[in-house]
Parts: C-alpha cells; sequence; structure tokens
C-alpha cells in the first residue's frame, strides 16, 4: 500500500457519497428501489474507510500525507488550492462517520418506511456524508469552510423534512440561521489567517505561526483568531450560548438526529477545534474551557426534567460536546477527541435506540406514556442500557474511559493553575448525567405501562434496525479502544493512534505547564536565541502528564462515586419511589420551571434579540419610510417643478419662437403666393423687366 | 442717307418690341409663338447687321443660319405643346392657363 492508493481510496470517500446523492435524487421519482443504490454506495464507502484506516494506521502510523491540487490562481505568488490531509485522526473520523452512515442508513430503510419522500431522504443523506467527509480530508481552512456550510445545508434539509409540519420547518430554519451567527466568526478567523499568512492550508500556516509570524503582530490577535474560529465550532457543536437549535433539531427524522446532530455533525465542531488546536493560546484556551464548561452544565441541568425522550438526549448531546469542549480548553487534546469518537458511539446507539422506542410506540415520544417496554423490546432495552452506562461512565465501557480521561484532566488543571472550577463542574456534570440517563431508562423501559394500548402494539423492531443497535452497542465496550478497561492509557486507540499535539502558539502565550521542551538538541544549541522556533516534538510538559497522573485514580473514583450516585438516585426516586417526584418538584417550583422550561434562554432570545431585531427593523423601517423615502419624494417634487418650469419654458418661449417662424414664413408665403399667377404672359413681363432693371443697375 | 449700322438696329429693336408685346398681350397661344418668332427674327438681323458692319467674317451669317433651323424646331416642338395644351385643357387661351400655379 502506498501513499497514492490511500488518496484514492480517498477520493472515492469523499465523492461516491456525492454520486450516491445526484443519482438517488434525480432518479427518486422515476425508480421505487433506487435508495438500495444509496445504501450499496454507502457501505462501499464503510470498507474503503476501513482500508484506508488500516492503510494508514499500519503502514504510514507517523505520516501525514498531503495531497493538493491546485484550484485557481489568484496571483503570482498565491494560488487557491485542493487537497487531503491523512493523518490519524482524519481516518479515525473517517470511519466514525462512514460506519455511523452506513448503520443509519441500514436503520432509516425500515424506519422511514411508507414515507412519501422516501428516497429523497437517502438522498440527503448521501450529500450529508459527502460533505462530512470532505470537513475530515481537507487540508485547508478555506475547502473546510465549504463542507461546513454544506453539512448545514444538509443538516437544514434533513431537520425541515417533514416541512409540512410548521414546528419542523421552524427548526430547520432555526439551525440554520443559528448556526449563521457562529459561521460568521468562523469567517473572519479565516480571513485574519488568510491577511497574515497569505495561504489557507493548515501545515503552512502553522508553520508560519511556529516561525514567529503572529497575525498584527501581536498574541493578542492569535488569542482572537483562536476564539474565532472557535465561534465556527460554537454554532455547529451547538455550544452555549449558540445551542437553542439543537433540541428543536430534534424535528427531524430520528435517525437523522442519530447521525447529524448525535455523533457527527455537531462533533465537526470538535474537529475544528481539535484541527486548530496548535494556534490556541492560553487566553484562547481559558475561554474554550469556559464555553465548554457552560455547554456541560446548563444542558445537564435542562435534561433532568424534559419529558421528550429525544428532547432528553438531545440536551445530553449538547452537555458531552460541552465536556469535549471543556477537555479541548483544558489541554486534554486526547481525551477530546477519544470522547468524540465514544460519544459517536454509544448516543447514536442511543438516538437509533429512542428511534426504534418510537417506531415501536407509532410516534410517541413523550415518556410519560411509556413505561414496561423492556418485556417488549428487550434487545432495544439492552443496547440502550449499555449506551447509557457508557454515558454515565460505568467501567468496563468506552465512556468511562474517556470521560474518565477528562476528568482527571480537569483535576490537573485544577492542580496546575488553581482554577478547580472546570473539574467541580465536571463532576457535578456527571452525576446529573447518570441520573437523568437512568430516568430515562426507567421511565421508558421499567414499571407498568402507562399507555396499555400503545403498550400493546408495541414491537421489536425489525432485523435492519437492530443489527445498528447491536453494532453501536458492542462498539460501546472498552475492548475496542484499550485492553485496560480502568485507563485508556496503554491502549492502542491512545497511545499509538492519536498524535500528540504540536503547538505553535508562541511559548509566552501558553500555560505554564505547555511549554515546549526542545528535544532536538541540535536545534537548541544552534538556535538559542531564536525566541520562536521552540515548538519542538514533546509539547506538555512533565509537569502536565505528572498531574495527570496523580489525578488518575482520585479521579477515577470521584467519578465512578458521582456515576453510581446519580444511577442510584434516579432508581430511588423513578424505579422504587421513595421519594414522591411530583412533591419533590413541587417543593423547588421555581427551579424546576427553569429547568422545564430550558432555562428560559428561548424566551430571554426572545425578548432580547428577536424583539431587539424587530424593533431595530422598525427603526430601520421608519427611517426607511419617513427619511429615504422622504429625500426621494422631495426629490421628486423638486424635479417636477423643475420640469414643470421647464416645460413652460418649452412650450412658450421655445415653442412660441418656432411657431413665430412659422408664422412668419407663412405670412410672407402668402404675400408672395400673389406674384405666382401661373399665368405665362405675368412670367414674361416680369423677366423682361427684372432684365431691364438689371441692365440699369449694371 | 447712307443705311447704316443703327437702322438695322433701330428696325431690329422695332422688332423685337413687337415681339414682347406679342408676347405679353395676345390671348391666342399663336400668336405667343408669332412674338416669338419675331424676336428670333430681330436677333437675326442683329446678327447680319453686325457681320456686314463688323469685322466678324461669316460667323454672322453661320448663326443666323442656324438660329433660322432652330425657330423652325422650336415652331415645330412649339405648335406639339399648344396641340396637347388644346388636346387637354380645350383651349389655347393664354389668360385661362394658369396650371403653373399649382
Amino acid at each position: 500500500m502506498t501513499e497514492s492508493v490511500l488518496i484514492n481510496i480517498s477520493l472515492a470517500i469523499l465523492f461516491l457519497p456525492l454520486l450516491g446523492f445526484l443519482v438517488t435524487l434525480l432518479l427518486g421519482k422515476k425508480i421505487k428501489s433506487i435508495y438500495l443504490f444509496e445504501v450499496f454506495i454507502i457501505t462501499v464507502v464503510l470498507i474503503s474507510s476501513i482500508a484506508v484506516a488500516f492503510g494508514k494506521l499500519s503502514y504510514f502510523i507517523d505520516d501525514k500525507i498531503i495531497s493538493e491540487i491546485e484550484w485557481f490562481r489568484l496571483s503570482e505568488t498565491f494560488a487557491v488550492k485542493l487537497g487531503f490531509m491523512i493523518d490519524n485522526i482524519t481516518v479515525l473520523m473517517l470511519f466514525v462517520v462512514s460506519l455511523i452512515s452506513t448503520l443509519v442508513h441500514f436503520f432509516s430503510i425500515a424506519y422511514m418506511k411508507g414515507d412519501e419522500r422516501y428516497n429523497r431522504y437517502f438522498a440527503y443523506l448521501g450529500i450529508f456524508t459527502f460533505s462530512m467527509n470532505g470537513i475530515v480530508l481537507t487540508h485547508n481552512i478555506l475547502m473546510m469552510y465549504i463542507f461546513w456550510e454544506l453539512v448545514g445545508l444538509s443538516s437544514y434539509l434533513l431537520i425541515g423534512f417533514w416541512f409540512e409540519k410548521k414546528s419542523a420547518s421552524d427548526a430547520s430554519k432555526k439551525a440554520f440561521l443559528v448556526n449563521r451567527i457562529g459561521d460568521i466568526g468562523m469567517f473572519a478567523g479565516i480571513l485574519i489567517l488568510f491577511l497574515t499568512y497569505n495561504t489557507f492550508s493548515f501545515e503552512q500556516i502553522f508553520a508560519s505561526i511556529g516561525a514567529g509570524k503572529l497575525p498584527f503582530n501581536s498574541d493578542f490577535w492569535l488569542s482572537v483568531t483562536g476564539i474565532l474560529l472557535f465561534m465556527g465550532a460554537v454554532g455547529k457543536s451547538a455550544q452555549f450560548p449558540l445551542h437553542v437549535w439543537l433540541p428543536d433539531a430534534m424535528e427531524g427524522p430520528t435517525p437523522v438526529s442519530a447521525l447529524i446532530h448525535a455523533a457527527t455533525m455537531v462533533a465537526a465542531g470538535v474537529y475544528l477545534t481539535v484541527r486548530i488546536f496548535g494556534l490556541l493560546t492560553a487566553d484562547a484556551m481559558m475561554f474554550i474551557a469556559v464555553i465548554g464548561m457552560l455547554s456541560a452544565f446548563i444542558p445537564a441541568t435542562i435534561a433532568l426534567t424534559q419529558n421528550d425522550i429525544k428532547k432528553v438526549l438531545a440536551y445530553s448531546t449538547v452537555s458531552q460536546l460541552g465536556y469535549m469542549i471543556m477537555a479541548l480548553g483544558v489541554g486534554a487534546y486526547k481525551f477530546a477527541f477519544f470522547h468524540l469518537v465514544t460519544h459517536a458511539f454509544f448516543k447514536a446507539c442511543l438516538f437509533l435506540g429512542s428511534g426504534s422506542v418510537i417506531h415501536a410506540m407509532h410516534h410517541e415520544q413523550d415518556i410519560r406514556n411509556m413505561g414496561g417496554l423492556k418485556k417488549k423490546l428487550p434487545l432495544t432495552y439492552a443496547t440502550f442500557l449499555i449506551s447509557s452506562l457508557a454515558i454515565s461512565g460505568i467501567p468496563l465501557t468506552s465512556g468511562f474511559l474517556s470521560k474518565d480521561g477528562i476528568l482527571a484532566s480537569a483535576f490537573a488543571f485544577g492542580s496546575l493553575t488553581g482554577y478547580w472550577i472546570f473539574a467541580i463542574v465536571g463532576f457535578l456534570v456527571a452525576l446529573l448525567t447518570a441520573f437523568y440517563m437512568f430516568r430515562l431508562i426507567i421511565l421508558t423501559f421499567h414499571g407498568e405501562p402507562r399507555d396499555h394500548h400503545k403498550f400493546e402494539h408495541a414491537h421489536e423492531s425489525p432485523f435492519v434496525m437492530a443489527m445498528p443497535l447491536a453494532v453501536l452497542a458492542t462498539l460501546s465496550i472498552f475492548f475496542f479502544y484499550t485492553p485496560n478497561p480502568l485507563s485508556a492509557d496503554q491502549g492502542w486507540f491512545f497511545s499509538k493512534w492519536i498524535d500528540k499535539p504540536v503547538l505553535y502558539a508562541p511559548n509566552s502565550t501558553r500555560f505554564d505547564f505547555m511549554q515546549s521542551e526542545v528535544v532536538d538538541h541540535k536545534i537548541e544549541s544552534e538556535q538559542v536565541s531564536e525566541h520562536h522556533s521552540e515548538h519542538g516534538e514533546i509539547t506538555y510538559s512533565e509537569k502536565y502528564t505528572e498531574a495527570m497522573h496523580n489525578a488518575h485514580y482520585p479521579a477515577m473514583f470521584l467519578s465512578l462515586f458521582v456515576a453510581v450516585l446519580g444511577i442510584f438516585t434516579a432508581f430511588v426516586f423513578y424505579q422504587w419511589k421513595k421519594v414522591d417526584v411530583e412533591k419533590l418538584a413541587g417543593s423547588i417550583k421555581p427551579l424546576y420551571n427553569f429547568s422545564l422550561n430550558k432555562w428560559y434562554f428561548d424566551e430571554f432570545y426572545h425578548k432580547t434579540f428577536v424583539a431587539g431585531l424587530l424593533v431595530l427593523s422598525k427603526i430601520i423601517y421608519w427611517f426607511d419610510s419617513t427619511i429615504v423615502d422622504g429625500i426621494v419624494n422631495g426629490t421628486a417634487t423638486v424635479t417636477k417643478a423643475v420640469s414643470t418650469f421647464t416645460g413652460g419654458f418649452d412650450k412658450y418661449v421655445v415653442d412660441g419662437l418656432v411657431k413665430f417662424m412659422a408664422y412668419l414664413s407663412g405670412f410672407f408665403g402668402l404675400l408672395f403666393r400673389r406674384i405666382q399667377t401661373g399665368k405665362v404672359q405675368t412670367y414674361i413681363v416680369l423677366v423682361i423687366f427684372s432684365i431691364i432693371i438689371l441692365f440699369f443697375f449694371f | 442717307m447712307e443705311v447704316g449700322l443703327n437702322h438695322f438696329l433701330v428696325v431690329s429693336t422695332f422688332l423685337f418690341s413687337m415681339g414682347i408685346y406679342a408676347i405679353v398681350t395676345r390671348k391666342n397661344a399663336i400668336m405667343v409663338l408669332m412674338g416669338v418668332e419675331l424676336i428670333l427674327n430681330s436677333a437675326n438681323i442683329n446678327f447680319i447687321a453686325f457681320t456686314r458692319f463688323g469685322n466678324f467674317g461669316l460667323q454672322g451669317h453661320l448663326i443666323a443660319l442656324f438660329v433660322i433651323v432652330l425657330a423652325a424646331a422650336e415652331a415645330a416642338i412649339a405648335l406639339a405643346i399648344v396641340l396637347n395644351i388644346y388636346k387637354t385643357l380645350s383651349t389655347v387661351n393664354i389668360d385661362e392657363i394658369d396650371n403653373l400655379k399649382d
């Protein structure tokens, strides 16, 4: 296997879903079973991505494969290029995306059966996979932005897939608009990078930063650039304060929620932050950590009281994405990506499981009407339980490994910098997560059925729906990532597959514990004076590793404790009913309502931004209708007056002159006409007299 | 009394005046034509007279002959015109013919 083979397979991975999209969309109305083509294509993509991952991880594990072609040339020195960058993170992400995409395709075959736009649905899944693979594979930030908008488009199309429903079309518009806010920031960041470095390529930008070239020559602007680029992630990954679109996005079909709004597209924001990790300064990372912390905490509290099975999962997704972002903020680069992968699998499993429940209950989504489904849907229950254990962070699951790592990092960060808040909130969110997940499980699957009619008609899902659930639940087991169920450190995923991040931001702008320790002694001795070329192979100091190591066991036990506590509380509340939940909710009514109404974010945005925008547009409308129109109308009046005047001038003076001339010639015409008698003899007399006169004069 | 150039010129002038008078006053188109002939002949007399008293060789005679021929041709054409006028307007009275006015 050579590099060009990898590149060619990656090309196929990128463009096959586009082919699937076009074929399925164009022939969808003619050929009823064309969706099978799309499913076939996506399976091929999955196999190809496994091949690429295998090839990359076995033969080129330490290499970064870059291949680019020129797209168009703007000047002698600058050409926009298209290209791939394949490193370990790329192939892992490709595998995750195509695997979940494939499983969702299979799941959808049964779930969407009977929908009138069945083929179009599969076409949309195709264009989504195309654009997501584009984000993952690209080597420059401009192309990433293009695909970034394309996933936004496919998300819009799929959220509003049942556009006859007003709530669905509203939700799709909301998602699109809220995402735009983040994208504006990202675009501004891209422009700053382009202005400074005259290139879009990640590699070249990092190299220039490493060489000491900073935007506007200031550390501050480097932080600003990092934060602006991160804005894109805030929008796409539904981070506070732009998280409001994701819960509404649950109006889309459930498999779509699993694919786009849980596992892959929303993780694109995390992926972007992972990609730009090298240029983040301490300030930018602090900002990211705070945003991540808020996004982890706020939705977790909201999820406690939601009654829609998909809404609970949606808020849980925002919360977990906040975890990843917070992990990046506290410097746990590898754990953030690790959590992205594990979360993708178990959250996709949870969503597909909820899809299976909704399918079985004939589109009932309210958990208050469920209960007792354990007997009717044993397989769904089992997979849902495994995934819930994973997300709660119970040992032997993948979620335990990644979450524990993030918590340990937050712990270490606290001990190194004194900002303990991230660790505290992290553990608190872990507690809440365990609680609301098991509240969901108990209300849905345990106890007595609350809606007997629907319960009687519930049925286990067919094979194409059960198979993805089983696969995803299996991938939530620790063994796929590491042989040691308690720590991921020695696992192949961790120590071999994910590279250590290389930091390029100047040393002076980084956290103390992230200073470079130059290992290349040759460079050190030769270029001691050169301050900025200090980015070496090892970028984390021993201090951080040590702190992580020290924090590992306390964090592990503490996280295990809070997870068990959360699960236990959920059982006490909902399974054994030792505490009257209604009464408890009644006694803390304001808090309960605060959570139930999602912290009034929507209302707040409505009152401030939407209302503000309306007021602003009213002011602008007033300005337009009074001042601008006034000016226009005034000009019109003046013009009219002037033209009336010139009209009069034309009519009376100019026309008068012309008419006078005409009258004059008419007058003389009449006068001279008398001479023209028509009689030859008169003329002759005139001629003769004229001649005689001429004789006299000359 | 020697007959000199002046006598000829007086006769010629008289003929010319008679011709003009005929052209201007006659009502009948034929009479007008006859006036034209008179003018032509007065011109002929002038030519001959100048040839006779001047030193011009035979040029005057030749031109006189030429004028006679021309007069014949002119008379033929003019009569044809008069005939045509009569055909279309049923009159040769010049006073009644003022189509040139239009």
